[in-house]
């Protein structure tokens, strides 16, 4: 049996980097998209928010590793010839935006209608309305929820490895055939995760609680 | 580069798929109902007078929530083995979702639990029931009915999980897919096909989920 050394822990490191690139890639990007489909889906069109509705309910109502699959093949298909690691980007990119998207909706949608009218009142347009009144306290709200899917996005990132995307689950995967030593391997690798999820979700339950407290 | 979209493929091996779509909704139903036996019995061993036993239920549930579900499948597949405990991969699939779906709804259910107001177990106890009633009927189930929706839907989120018991091949939808993609290489097809099977088969579950509720959850609250 091999040793588990510093060659296969630096591995190890390698895969943690990715799967904090595609985090990060897929939160920015999502949050992107998403701030643009929460805007749609709570808009006076109906058209639109017939739209938005239906582009939730497909991500959420279908795996994630689907979601890989179809985009990772089908980025292919439309004759983009483009990286792995793009390919998957993406994935998560329109993943993500169809979940902070319903998060953020329910955030604005909490906001009290007053809010509004009162901009309305005030003259504001549109785009004053939204940036300077409701968004700013529908993401307060939308605070606990969100962080909530940051947590969600990093463990699905592990999905990739699936796809044969090299970050810290399919590092683990390797260098445990390589050593024959799983136990250890995933015990590390599971503490890895755990290390990076364990404060977002405290960080999470703590801005729930006071957002509680600040409501009651 | 042209490419024309051939789903012969699919259709002439639908049965094959259909049948795997099948076994991903028992795995999925395993998985929840072993979940919520997990769910209530955690719920009862976190307020339990044992500081260990509750200290235990609440790492179960951080260790869980926080690590992502290919790891601990991995770790019961691949590294359980080197103690010893060697698991086909249908049992394993089906512990791994029993495992987190059950810390996910030991959270759902505590909620619940915590919010039965506390003159109601008073009531009860003035009643005289016996503490076992008292949690069946005046904790149990009203908390129960409370969490019903975030419930069910992490169980819908459960079963889309299942597609990840692809990794140790067990017999899902995914894998059988992941089969018939590596006989005709017919990917993008292959895949398509099945994200709309597990699209039709989470529509088929929230329905089923709000008929249950329409069903059970009938009594007046007030």
């Amino acid at each position: 049996m091999a040793s588990i050394g510093p060659n296969e822990l630096f591995f190890l490191a390698q895969g943690l980097k990715w799967t904090l690139a595609l985090t990060l890639i897929g939160f920015v990007g999502g949050g992107i998209f998403g701030l643009i489909v929460a805007l749609a889906r709570t808009a006076e069109s109906a058209a639109l928010r017939r739209v938005t509705t239906g582009y939730i309910a497909v991500f959420q109502g279908t795996p994630l590793l689907m979601q890989l699959f179809v985009v990772y093949y089908g980025v292919a298909l439309i004759g983009l010839n483009i990286d792995a690691w793009l390919a998957v980007a993406i994935a998560f990119t329109l993943h993500a935006s169809a979940f902070l998207g319903e998060i953020w909706r329910g955030g604005i949608q909490a906001v009290p209608k007053g809010q509004t009218e009162a901009a309305k009142a005030l003259g504001l347009h549109y785009v004053s309305t939204m940036k300077d009144v409701v968004l700013p306290q529908a993401f307060k709200i939308s605070l606990p929820a969100t962080i909530g899917f940051l947590v969600q996005l990093i463990k699905g990132t592990s999905l990739a490895a699936i796809v044969g995307f090299v970050e810290l689950s399919r590092a683990g995967q390797i260098v445990s055939n390589q050593t024959f030593r799983p136990l250890t391997v995933f015990a590390i690798v599971g503490l890895a995760y755990f290390l990076i999820c364990w404060p977002l979700s405290l960080w999470g339950a703590r801005t729930e609680r006071r957002l509680q407290t600040a409501t009651r | 580069m042209s490419y024309t979209l051939d789903f012969s493929a699919v259709i002439e091996r639908l049965p094959e798929l259909l049948l795997a779509a099948l076994a991903t909704i028992g795995l999925a139903l395993a998985g929840m109902s072993l979940a919520t036996v997990i769910g209530v019995l955690g719920v009862v061993a976190r307020r339990s007078r044992f500081k260990l036993l509750r200290g235990l239920v609440i790492g179960f549930v951080e260790v869980i929530r926080n690590t992502p579900f290919l790891v601990q499948i991995f770790f019961i597949f691949f590294a359980l083995p080197q103690l010893g405990v060697r698991l086909n991969p249908t049992v394993t699939a089906i512990i791994a979702l029993a495992l987190n779906g059950g810390a996910y709804a030991i959270e759902i259910i505590r909620g619940g639990v915590d919010a039965i107001p506390k003159g109601q177990i008073e009531a009860g106890l003035a009643l005289g029931l016996h503490r076992g009633q008292i949690f069946r009927h005046v904790i149990l189930k009203p908390a129960l009915r409370t969490v019903y929706p975030s419930l069910t839907s992490q169980f819908v989120m459960l079963t889309l999980t299942t597609s990840v018991c692809t990794s140790i091949a067990a017999y899902e939808l995914t894998s059988v897919a992941q089969k018939i993609e590596a006989d005709t290489f017919r990917s993008f097809e292959v895949y398509f096909s099945i994200t709309l099977l597990y699209l039709v088969i989470s529509s088929l579950m929230m329905g089923v989920f709000a008929l249950i509720s329409r069903i059970s959850f009938n009594y007046p609250v007030k």
